[in-house]
């Protein structure tokens, strides 16, 4: 968790906005560091997280939150946190029979049909047990990263499908919250990924997008990071609701600042 | 007793009208708000709900509006995947048909939230169909029912489609409203086609109020003004020097020899020498340091 990405966004994990689903997307660079910051914040605010996690291991995961001061390991025991590794179950699914269920189990067909063995893995995650309800505050579903769905044959609007029912169901029923990653290729030709990038931002009430400088690499401004804030259906003062910030990652911190105020430029 | 509006008079329909948005502008206020119009004119709304849940689309609006409001839900569980029988029977086809088949007297206004998420689940043909049997339902002359007017609203969202499925459903629409802005001004531009007439265009900026009332701008506030008219200044006007020579200061100026100038007086004025200087000579004393060398430098050359 980024305490200066928490002011930037207005939020902390005393104060947790429900219902809303929240895109990040990186073009050029790697978006990644949001992905921690949201895992850790939700683990600290003491929501339920479901993470489906596509790119990285577990343990990947898990030494980039235990820098950042979560313990993945503690919350996944604690019934906190329910992780979906998806480099280790894609081998299982090859290995087992082919009538058990798997949620990734498109990946067993010839033409990857639709998202809904994934998506009743996460309801079956979030589903509010009676014991529970107390104990967490209120569910979350992280996503790293959609792209890669896509990579694996997927459509565009079989992905746009899954995270239409993830919202429904986390955001609208269970008055959640939901995180995803996914890549902007930037190029024009790749229309399945501008129509799920496009098709996503038009769901979202939050857009985090990371590039890198257009000026290329540089030792201490890492990137761009604009933030987009959506409404869906309401009117809002549109002046407000964009900003760009420049960042530099650190070994266990982001600082963010104005554009072209780096501390080492100044 | 209603008095029908004039496209009442003519047709009796009023064919779809489609709202292209995009991520940064996006469209659904302006949809509410224009639904909000309707429901206060006094139209039944039907809207048929993809993209968001029942309580966040009827979020903001009166209770008189909503009461006029049949919220169709494609959200909770379009696809039946949830398997709960929440699902409207048929899927977004037997929703679209549903709407199609409805026999209610009175204007009606069916707003479509939206196109893209229809046109990523239907194949276009068929929403061009039915859309045009939606907004054509009730022009049966039969003189059974009473003909009146249908409306349809329909939310499309641009960049997710390729520009053949636009421009079908644009050309179904008879009126086309496209959202941009500038800094945070919303902006609509209209292209209005009517039957056997060119279509009109128009640039409309707008806001909407947080109770969904259109507020329209007469000017924008920060568009760039257009340049006020450039009058013709003269470039001559205020010089600090005299850019023109009256016919006396030109013969002036002709008559001058610059001093750069050659002429042959001059060359003679050199060459012949002046009555005040006598002819020059030069006396040249050596030194005693003065080193003379007697041989002929260039006596190797054997000139």
């Amino acid at each position: 968790m980024f305490p200066e990405l928490n002011d930037l966004l207005n939020t902390t994990p005393d104060k947790v906005e429900q219902g809303k689903l929240t895109l990040l997307c990186d073009a050029q660079t790697d978006g990644s560091f949001l992905l921690h910051h949201f895992l850790s914040f939700y683990l600290r605010a003491n929501c339920k997280v479901c993470f489906v996690a596509l790119t990285q291991s577990f343990s990947h995961y898990s030494i980039v939150a235990q820098k950042l001061g979560v313990s993945l390991t503690t919350a996944r025991e604690r019934g906190q946190l329910v992780v979906l590794e998806g480099l280790k179950s894609s081998v299982d699914v090859f290995f087992r029979a082919q009538e058990e269920p798997h949620p990734l189990q498109f990946l067993r067909k010839a033409s990857a049909g639709d998202l809904q063995p994934l998506y009743e893995f996460v309801q079956e995650a979030l589903k509010p047990v009676d014991g529970e309800e107390a104990a967490w505050r209120c569910p979350v579903l992280l996503m790293d990263d959609l792209s890669v769905l896509l990579s694996l044959g997927v459509g565009a609007v079989a992905v746009l499908d899954l995270v239409h029912y993830c919202r429904a169901t986390v955001c609208c029923k269970l008055k959640g919250n939901l995180v995803a990653l996914v890549h902007d290729s930037g190029g024009a030709e790749d229309e399945e990924s501008n129509t799920l990038l496009n098709g996503l931002s038009h769901q979202s009430h939050l857009i985090l997008r990371v590039e890198g400088l257009a000026t290329g690499f540089c030792r201490d401004v890492h990137g761009q990071l604009t933030i987009l804030r959506r409404t869906l259906s309401q009117p809002t003062v549109q002046g407000e609701r964009r900003l760009t910030y420049q960042y530099k990652i650190q070994d266990k911190n982001v600082s963010f600042f104005a554009r072209g105020m780096s501390p080492a430029v100044l | 007793k209603r008095r029908p509006s004039p496209s009442a008079f003519s047709r009796a329909v009023c064919p779809p009208v489609a709202l292209p948005d995009s991520v940064q502008w996006e469209g659904r206020s302006l949809l509410k708000a224009l639904i909000k119009n309707a429901a206060l004119r006094g139209d039944q709304v039907h809207v048929l709900g993809c993209e968001v849940s029942e309580e966040e689309f009827r979020e903001g609006f009166e209770p008189d509006v909503n009461s006029r409001l049949v919220y169709h839900d494609l959200f909770k569980d379009p696809l039946n995947w949830s398997k709960t029988g929440e699902a409207l029977p048929g899927g977004p086809l037997g929703a679209l048909r549903a709407l199609c088949g409805r026999t209610q007297p009175g204007p009606v206004t069916i707003a479509l939230d939206s196109l893209s998420w229809l046109l990523f689940h239907l194949p276009c043909t068929t929403l061009c169909q039915l859309l045009h049997a939606l907004s054509h339902q009730n022009a049966c002359p039969d003189g059974s029912s009473p003909v009146e007017r249908v409306h349809v609203l329909g939310l499309i969202h641009e960049e997710l489609h390729g520009p053949g499925p636009v421009g079908a459903l644009s050309s179904l629409a008879q009126a086309e409203v496209t959202l941009s802005g500038m800094l945070d001004q919303t902006s609509a531009h209209i292209v209005n086609r009517r039957l056997r007439q060119r279509p009109t265009q128009q640039t409309q900026w707008f806001s909407i109020l947080p109770d969904f009332s259109l507020h329209l701008h007469r000017v924008p506030a920060r568009e760039p003004r257009p340049c006020p008219p450039t009058t013709q200044v003269d470039p001559t006007a205020h010089l600090t020097f005299n850019l023109h020579l009256s016919k006396k200061e030109k013969e002036a100026k002709d008559s001058l020899t610059l001093p750069f100038q050659f002429s042959s007086e001059k060359q003679q004025a050199l060459l012949r020498p002046g009555p005040g200087q006598s002819t020059s000579q030069i006396f040249y004393e050596p030194d005693a340091y003065d080193d003379l060398d007697q041989e002929d430098p260039d006596d190797d050359l054997d000139i």
